[in-house]
């Protein structure tokens, strides 16, 4: 007499007597005739050599945080961590409205009975427009890196040339993300990438670098505004005019959550503005909060050149009704396939949820509030850590969120210093000088609006403290 | 004319205006066991046989697919047995245009005498009258006398109603003839279209078991299929498979020796990578090219002897050919001066088939067509072949005579 | 047909709210949240707000956001969530291909609620993340062991992204190797990523068309798009017709005769896990789609992970980190000597794998076995009765089982009513199903649908979807024109210009439709 089979709760028809009718229904008098259509050859008729079943909830659930429970967060800890996510403040609705199943479960039917989803989608897109000021965005991509990727190529796209500048401070994984995006099988179809030096002193772009660089054959010029290192570019409007002269695209990539006390790269020239929707309400879960978005003013030739889908208020048969639809669609590859407009698929459509509810909440004041609160605390963070004997700040100028902190003085490696940090309960800050060897021995400290006074002041005593005994 | 006033003073912009041509006659012949309809003479046998008027029925079916439409489309047709019976019948109203010679009456015997003359002269009035596209119904007879009227100047869609119909003017089947203006109407200025084929039959021929299919015209056609969800095809996408087969042809022809000859077959498709490429092919006709410094047409509209002549002691001989026709043939209708020693003297990656990739998707059973005439070079040519389909793509398709 | 299943059509209706834009909505000065300023003496230390940021760079004019207090703004959005019809609360089993399965709820409420997870920075040292480490670790070996490859990637954000990276790899592969290839071959029934994500890494495309009675290529079609230019054929198996290519690994040998890699989407794993495996047909890379397979949520297309899998030979150019383990202690190594660097951001969609990890251990290997088995046995329980209903036709493999989707065609039912599978698909919200899938472009298989009913579904679940398919077919035959003016219970009528194709026309957002309404 064989066990008894288990009945699995997310397996309704394993119960032994409907699998059985439903077997006979189909003809079949076990499994290996249900996949006749499989050859002997490929047939796998091992046992899966992987962990035997815990088959209640009860005990999944407890086996599963008793190995996240080796992990310690940034709520224990106190977290300096930035570089492309960063701990903000979560709205209590968002995670309501993010988590409930209707979004969480749907996928990609059309738009009568998923009318609500599409109005989300278009309400994200109107009200990213008034932060961007600009008219369309598509559906997010994969994260900010890639949507620097895709800006890149719907200016070669659009103006037929085949070179970028780009920061060479930029976002280090961005870099190789845009490396690998701008290369090709074919010499003829690669896209040249050149490196704009920065200033040592501040950070920012070197302007005759820029202009020795800038000429008929660039598609495009990117700027990072704040920059992967904090740094904020006082030339942004005038970047934005000698690109335009050249006949360039310009890209500016931003961090959303500055949109309430910085400028809109729109405004000062901008003629695609990208970035990552993180800092709009999405949690840092280990890396899965990241959405990259793309925006462009409503001109055909922007429009034309979108890679992934465009959701827009279309016709409707009942007047006065909003309905939504899915536009230009031959644009993308999934009406011309290897023909169409690079390539798309799932990406990451359930952060527009989260970023719409986030938005909708702050609305312009709150956008106002919480940029504020960012520069006042990594001001001060900024502040205190310069005085601290043995470690200045990396950059002169005016900066949002991050910065660069260098530790070259300190007689320690940043891996050090992060180590007896951690001993203190801190996440110290990047550890730059992997990606970034010109800088040596420097860290990119990270200070949102979620960080107390008494959080950062208890970092500088315990820097203080940790570099005193080796400094120079 | 009348009928072009009283349209130009309605000032309704919205309406979308369709001409309609039913060739009553057409398709008698097929049940009467005949092999086709033209001519007074076959006509009244075929009644005379017991041959029935299908036109009308088939053209019925067609625009039933538009009845709840009827507050958007205007029709202009001639009253009877050429139009008006059929669209009084559905409950359209239309602008008639008269004939100075076609009877209004709709008994079989009277239309027994209409002749393409009433087609022609219809088609002339409803040109004039700026219709947005003009609905016929027929074979290809009816096909060939709207051709020779109004050429590519007017956007045409056939009912297929005839015996044979071996254009590509047609759509498959009477509904879906009726689903294909529907779609035109939807959208009749950003509509894609396409230059389909008019294939010319030798009837007299045809009855002595002889084919020999001719490419006799194009006329502009709304894309037949609908292979995206909804979608409309933009003309912008038409236009991109032409300008990436163009791309890909001249970075091929870049890529060979100085002393070749490319052989341009007929074909719309073939004709327009011509005109990408700086050349004015022949429509009908099989063209030689040369690319010696200067990209050239060295031999226009060739007869087979000439084509032979030209290139057979060329370096290397390239071939462009196209699917031509309803059943999506590269050899065997409308470029039979590609004979089969011209073929043999091309090397098999020196074939360059060129298609919009629609076309092969579209294909009734997966497969193009050869019919060279000699069985022994159609059983070489059958196989699997690759076709351009736009720059740096191929779609792999069956061949088969 | 007996008219039994009627029985089982529920009298639905959506929740219609007629909801205004948000941006409608607003009221100046009402305040939706308010938010943690720094404090008085931080502001005291800094001093001057006006000195931190240039005036040149400084926000001239307020982001005109709409203005809504709290309540309204979570009844709005609940309100739009309930007008749409996720797999919580839909039979989703129209969606083929892409595997509509219940999330299980312990997973959703564990990730979004624990701090271990929720809260991680994935920049923090390694010695505080070993518990997530360890997850990716374990599920790596999951995944080795269900394909038979021998190492995974967890990085990219979704199959098509997999499929990207897959590109990467055989690029830089063949460019070590001094080999000049440019070309790959995919066939017509593949995802458009197969061709589009090649084709953005530069490569040539050569499609295939599929042989009407096989219902995919023939082996002689596909040597024919074969040569020495081949880098790399993009297969999937059994594709979205649900077919499964019994010589696939002769295709497969095929390109390795040429010198070719050969590359497997398995985005249509489901129906095969446990029961044959990539690793015996040969392939050299493959991507599993964590979030259609594997049990994390949609997400309305996002976020996912394509779990991308190696042979030894290519592990080397995997993107970094990787995360390996040492005896005592997981890390991330990013010493991979030929690596392609990174496709995204640190070191994938980290929640995603926690779910996953679950999934797998409270499933085991009977019951990963038992989730195959019953997704096909689902299937073709579903083909023998639809295929049976009225205006249905099968195309290819006439009598050959299918695996766990299966593509239909309303074909016969455009013929004979007019109505075609756009009709059918706007209808069936009427009984409360979510809206089917077709198929993708090109419709090679004329008025398509596709329906795959994962293992999820009951019985009970497949009956009535099968019964609402009838019922929308006798209603074709006998009362078109309630199918006609469909739908009826959605929260919208129809649409006019769904796919619009004008770029004048497109309004796609609210300062876009308030700029071209005002005329």
């Amino acid at each position: 007499m064989s066990e008894k089979k288990v009945v699995y709760p997310y397996i309704p028809n394993s119960n032994p007597d409907v699998q059985k009718e439903m077997m006979a229904f189909v003809g079949a008098k076990d499994l290996w005739e249900l996949y006749e259509e499989i050859p002997e050859a490929l047939r796998y008729k091992e046992r899966l050599n992987i962990p035997e079943a815990i088959l209640d909830e009860f005990n999944i659930k407890k086996h599963t945080e008793k190995v996240l429970s080796q992990n310690i967060n940034c709520s224990e800890y106190t977290s300096f961590l930035g570089a492309g996510c960063a701990q903000h403040f979560i709205p209590a609705v968002v995670d309501e409205i993010t988590t409930r199943g209707e979004w969480l479960t749907a996928y990609g039917a059309e738009s009568w009975a998923d009318h609500g989803k599409y109005q989300a989608f278009f309400e994200y897109n109107s009200m990213l427009a008034e932060l961007l000021e600009t008219e369309v965005t598509s559906v997010p991509q994969y994260d900010g890196g890639q949507s620097v990727a895709t800006a890149i190529a719907m200016s070669t796209r659009i103006n037929g040339r085949q070179k970028v500048l780009l920061p060479e401070l930029m976002n280090p994984t961005h870099r190789s993300i845009v490396e690998n995006y701008m290369d090709s099988v074919q010499d003829k179809l690669k896209v040249d990438i050149e490196y704009v030096k920065a200033d040592p002193a501040t950070g920012t772009i070197d302007m005759a670098d820029l202009r020795a660089k800038l000429d008929e054959t660039v598609a495009a010029v990117v700027v990072e505004n704040p920059g992967f290192l904090g740094i904020l570019e006082e030339n942004l409007e005038e970047i934005g005019a000698i690109a335009k002269q050249a006949g360039a695209e310009y890209i500016v990539y931003v961090d959303p959550i500055s949109l309430g006390v910085l400028e809109a790269p729109a405004n000062l020239g901008a003629t695609i503005t990208c970035g990552d929707l993180h800092s709009l309400g999405l949690h840092l879960s280990g890396g899965n909060g990241q959405a990259g978005f793309i925006s462009t003013q409503g001109d055909a030739k922007y429009v034309t050149n979108y890679k992934d889908f465009l959701h827009s208020l279309v016709e409707p048969e009942v007047e006065g009704e909003y309905v939504f639809g899915n536009v230009l669609i031959e644009r993308t590859h999934y009406a011309q396939r290897a023909f169409g407009n690079e390539y798309t698929g799932t990406g990451t459509n359930l952060w527009m949820i989260s970023a719409a509810v986030y938005m909708a909440l702050m609305g312009p004041q709150g956008m106002e509030d919480v940029g504020r609160a960012i520069l006042y605390n990594s001001q001060y963070a900024a502040k205190q850590i310069s005085e601290i004997p043995g470690v200045k700040l990396r950059f002169d100028g005016p900066f949002f969120q991050e910065f660069v902190v260098d530790f070259n003085m300190a007689g320690k490696s940043v891996a050090n210093i992060n180590r007896a940090l951690l001993e203190k309960g801190i996440f110290g800050g990047f550890d730059l000088s992997r990606d970034f060897p010109a800088l040596g021995q420097s860290a990119l400290y990270c200070v949102t609006e979620v960080t107390t006074k008494e959080e950062i002041d208890r970092l500088v005593d315990a820097l203080r403290a940790i570099v005193e005994p080796t400094r120079s | 004319m009348l009928v072009a006033a009283i349209l130009k003073e309605d000032g309704e912009v919205d309406m979308v205006t369709l001409g309609l041509i039913i060739n009553p006659i057409a398709g008698v012949g097929g049940r009467a066991g005949l092999k086709g309809s033209d001519g007074e003479d076959i006509q009244k046998l075929a009644l005379a046989r017991g041959g029935t008027l299908e036109a009308g029925a088939k053209a019925e079916v067609a625009l039933s697919e538009l009845v709840d439409l009827k507050e958007e489309i205007r029709f202009l047709a001639q009253p009877g047995a050429m139009g008006g019976d059929v669209l009084e019948k559905l409950g359209f109203s239309y602008q008639a245009v008269e004939s100075s010679s076609a009877p209004s009456s709709a008994s079989p015997s009277d239309a027994a005498v209409t002749s393409a003359e009433d087609t022609v002269e219809a088609a002339l009035q409803m040109a004039a009258a700026g219709v947005d596209l003009l609905v016929f119904a027929g074979g290809d007879g009816t096909a060939r006398d709207i051709y020779r009227t109004v050429g590519l100047s007017v956007p045409c869609v056939g009912i297929p109603a005839g015996v044979k119909i071996h254009s590509a003017v047609y759509a498959n089947n009477p509904k879906s003839a009726g689903q294909v203006i529907r779609r035109f109407c939807a959208n009749p200025s950003t509509a894609s279209m396409v230059e389909s084929e008019v294939m010319d039959l030798d009837e007299d021929l045809v009855r002595q078991n002889i084919v020999e299919a001719k490419l006799y015209g194009y006329l502009t056609v709304p894309r037949m299929q609908n292979l995206m969800q909804q979608a409309k095809a933009s003309a912008r996408f038409s236009a991109h498979d032409i300008e990436g087969i163009a791309s890909e042809i001249a970075d091929l022809m870049q890529a060979k020796a100085e002393n070749t000859v490319y052989i341009f077959g007929t074909g719309g498709t073939t004709y327009k990578v011509m005109e990408h490429l700086g050349l004015q092919g022949s429509l009908l006709g099989v063209d030689v090219v040369a690319q010696d410094g200067r990209r050239r047409i060295v031999l226009a509209d060739a007869s087979e002897t000439e084509l032979y002549e030209c290139v057979k002691d060329a370096g290397e001989v390239v071939l462009i050919v196209t699917a031509i026709g309803g059943q999506g043939h590269i050899f065997g209708r409308g470029n039979q001066q590609i004979s089969p020693r011209v073929i043999r003297l091309v090397e098999r990656d020196n074939l360059w088939i060129v298609s919009a990739a629609e076309k092969i998707y579209g294909l009734e059973d997966n497969t193009l067509h050869v019919d060279t005439s000699d069985p022994e070079l159609d059983c070489e040519l059958s196989g699997y072949r690759k076709v351009i389909t736009g720059w740096q793509e191929r779609i792999v398709c069956k061949v088969e005579a | 047909m007996d008219q039994d299943y009627k029985k089982l059509l529920r009298n639905f209706h959506q929740a219609r709210w007629d909801e205004p834009i948000i941006f409608e909505m607003s009221t100046p000065g009402e305040r939706g949240v308010l938010v943690p300023a720094a404090s008085a003496e931080v502001q005291a230390a800094v001093g001057d707000e006006a000195a931190i940021i240039p005036e040149s760079l400084r926000r001239k004019a307020k982001p005109a956001l709409p203005e809504v207090g709290q309540m309204r703004v979570n009844r709005h959005y609940m309100r739009l969530s309930q007008q749409t019809l996720g797999n919580d609360v839909s039979v989703d089993i129209g969606q083929g291909t892409c595997t509509m399965k219940y999330s299980p709820k312990v997973q959703e409420h564990l990730v979004r609620s624990n701090p271990d997870i929720a809260d991680i920075h994935p920049l923090q040292d390694e010695s505080t993340m070993q518990g997530l480490l360890q997850i990716y670790h374990e599920t790596e070996k999951y995944m080795k062991e269900i394909s038979g490859m021998d190492a995974f990637s967890f990085q990219p954000g979704g199959g098509a992204h997999a499929i990207y990276t897959n590109a990467l790899i055989v690029r830089n592969y063949f460019e070590d190797k001094g080999e000049d290839r440019d070309e790959i071959v995919t066939t017509i029934f593949s995802h458009p990523a197969d061709a589009g994500a090649p084709a953005t890494c530069g490569y040539k495309v050569i499609d295939l068309m599929q042989d009407n009675e096989l219902g995919y290529p023939t082996l002689e079609a596909f040597k024919e798009a074969l040569s020495e230019k081949t880098a790399a054929v993009f297969i999937t198996n059994p594709e979205d017709t649900g077919i499964f290519n019994p010589r696939i690994a002769e295709y497969v040998q095929a390109a390795h005769d040429v010198g070719a890699l050969a590359v497997y989407d398995q985005a249509n794993v489901n129906g095969i896990m446990g029961i044959t495996r990539a690793k015996e047909a040969g392939f050299d890379l493959i991507h599993y789609n964590l979030h259609k397979t594997f049990s994390s949520p949609h997400g309305g297309m996002g976020p996912g992970v394509g779990a991308l899998g190696a042979t030894r030979e290519l592990e080397p150019y995997l993107p970094v980190p990787q995360v390996k383990f040492d005896g005592e202690k997981y890390y991330l190594d990013c010493g991979l000597e030929k690596t392609v660097g990174k496709v995204r951001s640190f070191f994938g969609n980290a929640a995603i794998l926690v779910r996953v990890y679950m999934w797998i251990r409270s499933l085991g290997p009977e019951g990963i076995r038992e989730a195959a088995l019953c997704s096909v046995l689902n299937n073709q329980y579903t083909v023998k009765k639809v295929s049976a209903i009225p205006g249905v036709t099968m195309y290819y493999a006439d009598g050959i089982r299918r695996i766990e989707q299966c593509r239909y065609s309303w074909e016969q039912l455009k013929e004979d009513t007019g109505l075609g599978t756009e009709d059918v698909t706007r209808r069936l919200v009427d009984y409360g199903m979510e809206h089917y899938w077709q198929s993708h472009h090109p419709h090679i298989v004329p008025e398509p649908f596709t329906l795959e009913p994962t293992e999820s579904y009951s019985k009970k679940d497949l009956d009535e979807f099968i019964a609402v398919l009838q019922q929308i077919s006798w209603e074709a035959y006998n009362d078109p024109d309630i199918i006609r003016t469909a739908p009826h219970n959605a929260p919208v009528h129809g649409i006019k210009n769904y796919y619009e194709t004008d770029p004048e026309k497109i309004m796609c957002s609210w300062r876009q439709y308030l700029k071209k309404t005002a005329k």
